[in-house]
């Protein structure tokens, strides 16, 4: 198809190069430097898409980011991305695109029939009518609203594009290279701070791009190009195009989204997509310009309405006429600067002027030109469905109340203008109290609560010669204060033409008899009748009124709607604007791809893997992993078909009957020195430790100062000031941090070091009725005999060269050791063991096995120690000194951890001895009892014994130490089951603890 | 994200610190009679300012050293930092 709307010689787009694009399934060519929106406004498609509630056809209406319509779903490179501003995508060859929310196609949409059942959708239509019946909420609502709502397809493909995060710092960090954006980075570049310039589009340069102005006897474009290239040369200055400061934080943190390959056919070899800047500005100015407002009348969302602005922009950027029979409708000049560039190339226009008599420079060159031009004159409605036909105009009222007689004129587009809004989403989001500024009639930056300086249109200033002057002068000021360096920069001389005021006109009134719908926002269909209904209806904060319509809350976050809301309420309100206030801007500016936020952390970096020394060692011998916190544990080795369950059978079963080696690197280890180490011990766990003798270890529980139990695990004490102690592999951080808070802040007195070790020590556990004599074999030079070595003792040993670590603990109640090598010797060790352990019938045991056994002799572990429970919840009250205090003892007195039927944990076993018990089921009392069934207890902790072959289970039941003998339910309405059950004592094996001491 | 001076190492931004909570309570002595009252407000009482406020960070992927930090929890603004074993002022 031609590009019949394409002019010769005009625009900034490299015309030697055609790419082709297909839009719908149709290919269209455009031209490099074309965005989708120039290249389909080329090809006279101005059909794009469906709006989000009537489904009524959609345009363009924009030229930037404040485009409410023509969001498409876009294809490149096998990969789909919905949300894309069709005005910010730039054209690559071989890009796709498809129109969202319409079915079967954006010309023929199903949905559409919504826009004749308009009047049952009014503001609140969601709230009001899926209230009833509410079994409709669940099975009709919901789904029926889910698959209506929604503009595009997220993929659910892993995403194969690389997206970076950056960290950067800079004296001073510049949003926009418009005028203000330009001159205020070139004099603080030249004064030699360091600065980044970022600019959103593609181009730099802003308004200078598409106005009539001159700078230095160079027109805006050029003097716009020669500050740009001197600035890229600067070895203290970064200047990014295509990226957005979208949100400003605290302490000057600011983050900006630059799109790297976004606009190329497939990201280059080793580039990122995308790539997210963290910025720590000293100062930030924000020259972030504005946005032209809409005037609201009749239709005004039919497809070929669009901003003045974006008219001209298309036309002097992408030599794309927008329509060949424009009708201009405006409030100020800049509706005249369209008209002048459409007359330029040939093409009339109509203006319309709500104001009576304007006087102004360019008002003279329109009419010099020969443009028609009609004042005191509206649209009143556009007509047309899929394009606009014409327009139905009409004289306005002195007191702009009143319609004349209607009158309808031919027209293809109608570019409207409503005056400027200054973008100050940045200065809002920094803390800065905005203030609203009569003469623009909009919101600007008050005072600054960062770091933070709004420059040119942002500020509402519209002149473009006062904008370079303050932006040169804050540009100069604050790097000075920065640098200390005094250059000043020669202040260009400034050719602009003088305009006007506007009218505050914003809204045509309806003519009698007529119901258009008149629309504030354009992405969401939120009309002037849905403002009104919510204001009959008692909304009146305007927080309140926007949720309710859903105005300005599209992806757009109505950039184009927000004012003309507050004009409406205010109107109605009977209010002046800055006392109806306007709704909190909140960070992202512009919706942010969720890959660039994730960055790198995806998949195996969402968080860092943790692998024992060990690792490869395991793999090898067909270990199943499982994540415990941020490390890899083997949780079984497998053996031919075996599954789960069989293989952590037998190889519980091995550790009872001959010897197990497990690795338990991962527990945490942390070493202690110093003088007073025993006496940081004593404060921290809650048993006595002054008196433990060099050669032993012992176990502990720590408490919170809330009296729950914190952690669990034995410390050893190495030498008179030197104590090695163990805490579980999940807590192992917090107790670090536990006892340097202690030593730091509350006992700085205590003369004692901690440091974490747990990287440095391999670790295996040897554990079963074997081991010592696996031991004395890989130990052949210590005497590891009960005598040598009792139980809770501690020696080092040579183990074939490599110096070790044996402690006689156990966690399975075996007869079990645990030796300790450095990491790096990790390996080394574990193949010794297993090597030397073959004629003891050794077999590796995973953390399936480990807890079988740790459950079935009733050693508490994370599932016990909760985070809710106390000692005696865990048996463990006999640990509690009653001579000395410690951390957490002032709590245990508080009334219900004394209670008489205070919960306990115990042992739990199927009266079937077959049924398997669900963790987290609950025990009642009567499974038949009338819901809610009083709960006593919980399972904590399940396993198959081993020991006894059948079930049993860990729970922590009320009243736990009268509970021994008595029969209970389990119930699990999760897994739907029943289960009769004995309490039993929590010690299923080896109750005296014999086994260990052997 | 906030942007905070640890006394020791220099301004650092907030991801390598945590919080710590109100850095004026003070831990009462070891083995000392201490009413419920006292106690429970040591455990679990803690305002709820807004406005300027002293409190613990740690300087976990730093240093690892407690600090006092004197913020305001409205504006975020942070007016003064001190080493653990610095009164505050």
């Amino acid at each position: 198809m031609s590009q019949s709307f394409r002019l010769e010689n005009v625009g900034l787009i490299n015309k030697n190069k055609k790419l082709s694009f297909k839009f719908n399934g149709k290919t269209y060519f455009g031209y490099e430097g074309d965005t989708l929106a120039s290249a389909l406004i080329a090809n006279g498609i101005h059909l794009v898409g469906r709006s989000f509630k009537y489904h009524r056809p959609r345009g363009f209406f924009g030229a930037g980011v404040d485009e409410p319509y023509a969001i498409v779903q876009l294809f490149r490179n096998g990969e789909t991305e919905p949300n894309i501003k069709a005005t910010e995508q730039e054209l690559f060859e071989g890009l796709e695109a498809k129109s969202v929310n319409c079915w079967p196609s954006v010309n023929f949409d199903i949905g559409a029939i919504n826009n004749f059942l308009k009047i049952f959708l009014p503001a609140g239509f969601y709230y009001k009518t899926f209230m009833w019946p509410k079994s409709f909420w669940y099975k009709v609502y919901e789904p029926f609203i889910r698959k209506a709502a929604g503009l595009g397809v997220a993929s659910i493909k892993h995403d194969k594009e690389r997206y970076e995060h950056k960290y950067e710092y800079c004296d001073l960090l510049i949003a926009g290279s418009g005028p203000s954006g330009l001159a205020s980075a070139y004099a603080a570049a030249k004064n030699g701070a360091r600065v980044i310039l970022a600019e959103d589009k593609a181009r730099f340069g802003g308004t200078l791009l598409t106005s009539e102005v001159n700078i230095g006897n160079k027109s805006g474009k050029e003097w716009a190009e020669g500050i740009i290239s001197e600035l890229k040369e600067m070895p203290n200055v970064t200047v990014k195009n295509r990226s957005q400061v979208f949100g400003y934080y605290d302490h000057n943190m600011l983050v900006m989204s630059e799109r790297i390959s976004d606009h190329l056919p497939e990201t280059k070899k080793f580039h990122p997509k995308q790539r997210l800047w963290y910025i720590r500005a000293k100062e930030v100015l924000i020259s972030s310009g504005s946005i032209e407002r809409p005037i609201v009348f009749g239709n005004n969302d039919t497809p070929g309405v669009m901003l003045s602005s974006a008219a001209k922009e298309y036309l002097k950027v992408y030599g794309v006429l927008v329509g060949k029979n424009p009708l201009i409708f405006t409030n100020n000049d800049s509706g005249y600067e369209t008209a002048i560039e459409f007359k330029k190339n040939g093409i009339d226009s109509i203006i319309l002027d709500t104001r009576k008599d304007p006087l102004s420079e360019i008002v003279e060159e329109a009419k010099n030109l020969g443009i028609k031009i009609k004042f005191s004159y509206v649209v009143v409605a556009a007509q047309g469905y899929k394009k606009v036909k014409s327009a139905d105009i009409a004289k306005l009222s002195d007191d702009k109340e009143q319609l004349g007689k209607i009158e309808n004129i031919k027209c293809d587009c109608i570019c409207v203008s409503g005056f400027w809004t200054p973008t100050i989403h940045l200065a809002s989001q920094s803390g800065n109290k905005t203030k609203f500024k009569e003469d623009i009639d909009a919101f600007v930056p008050g005072s600054s609560k960062q770091k933070e300086k709004t420059l040119g249109a942002a500020n509402g200033i519209y002149t473009l010669d006062e904008t370079l002057k303050s932006s040169f002068e804050a540009g100069h000021e604050i790097s000075k204060k920065i640098t200390n360096n005094d250059n000043k920069i020669s202040f260009p001389n400034v050719v602009e033409k003088k305009s006007t005021t506007h009218d505050k006109f914003w809204c045509v009134p309806l003519p009698k008899g007529k119901n258009y719908k008149r629309f504030l926002d354009f992405q969401n269909d939120v009309a002037v009748s849905d403002i009104e209904i919510a204001l009959k209806e008692g909304y009146r904060s305007i927080e309140h009124v926007k949720r309710y319509t859903t105005l300005g809350m599209a992806t757009d976050q109505g950039k184009t709607s927000n004012l003309n809301g507050l004009q409406l309420v205010s109107k109605i309100e009977n209010k002046v604007v800055p006392n109806v206030g306007h709704t909190t801007f909140r960070p992202p500016y512009t919706p942010v791809s969720i890959g660039a936020i994730v960055g790198r952390e995806v998949g195996k970096h969402s968080k860092p893997t943790r692998k024992s020394p060990m690792h490869s060692w395991h793999e090898k011998n067909n270990a199943v992993f499982v994540d415990a916190g941020v490390w890899l544990r083997p949780r079984y080795y497998k053996k031919g078909d075996e599954n789960l369950f069989e293989a952590s059978k037998r190889e519980a079963k091995n550790v009872r009957t001959n010897v197990g080696v497990c690795d338990v690197t991962t527990l945490g280890k942390i070493d202690i020195k110093g003088p007073d180490a025993s006496e940081l011990l004593n404060r921290v766990y809650t048993n006595a430790w002054l008196k433990l003798p060099v050669g032993k270890a012992r176990y502990g529980v720590m408490l919170r100062e809330d009296g729950i139990v914190m952690d669990d695990g034995t410390t050893t004490r190495i030498s008179e000031n030197h104590y090695h102690m163990t805490t579980t592999t999940a807590q192992a951080a917090n107790v670090l941090s536990h006892l340097e808070y202690y030593l730091q802040l509350v006992w700085p007195e205590l003369n004692v070091n901690v440091v974490s070790t747990t990287e440095q020590w391999a670790g295996a556990a040897i554990a079963g009725p074997k081991s010592r004599d696996l031991l004395q074999k890989i130990f052949p030079n210590s005497d590891v005999s009960n005598e040598g070595l009792p139980f809770m003792g501690y020696m080092e040993g040579d183990l074939f060269g490599v110096k070790a670590r044996i402690f006689r603990i156990s966690f399975s109640g075996e007869l079990a050791y645990e030796v300790n090598v450095e990491s790096d010797n990790g390996n080394y060790m574990w193949e010794k063991i297993v090597e030397n352990g073959e004629e003891f019938r050794i077999q590796p045991y995973g953390t399936e096995a480990l807890s079988t056994l740790r459950i079935e002799m009733g050693h508490v572990a994370g599932s016990e120690l909760d985070g809710r429970t106390i000692p005696y919840d865990n048996s463990l009250e006999g640990l509690l000194s009653k001579k000395k205090d410690f951390i957490g003892k002032r709590s245990l007195v508080r009334e219900a951890f004394n209670a008489e039927d205070r919960q306990k944990v115990v042992g739990v076993v199927p009266l079937d001895k077959k049924t398997s018990i669900p963790e987290g089921s609950h025990l009642v009392k009567d499974s038949n009892a009338p819901l809610p069934n009083p709960k006593l207890g919980y399972i904590s902790a399940s396993c198959w014994s081993v020991e006894h072959d059948n079930p049993f289970s860990l729970a922590i039941l009320k009243d736990g130490k009268n509970m021994i003998g008595k029969k209970l339910f389990v119930m699990s309405p999760l897994k739907n089951k029943v289960i009769p059950v004995e309490i039993v004592s929590s010690h299923y094996v080896d109750p005296k603890g014999e086994r260990v001491r052997s | 994200m906030l942007h905070i001076k640890c006394p020791h190492c220099g301004m650092r931004s907030q991801n390598e610190f945590s919080y710590g909570g109100d850095a004026s309570v003070k831990r009462p002595e070891l083995g000392k009679e201490i009413s419920d009252q006292d106690w429970n407000n040591f455990v679990y009482n803690r305002k709820s300012l807004r406005g300027k406020h002293w409190e613990l960070w740690q300087h976990l992927s730093g240093c690892r050293q407690w600090i006092k930090v004197e913020r305001d929890t409205a504006t975020h603004e942070i007016f003064k930092t001190l080493k653990a074993n610095e009164e505050i002022s």
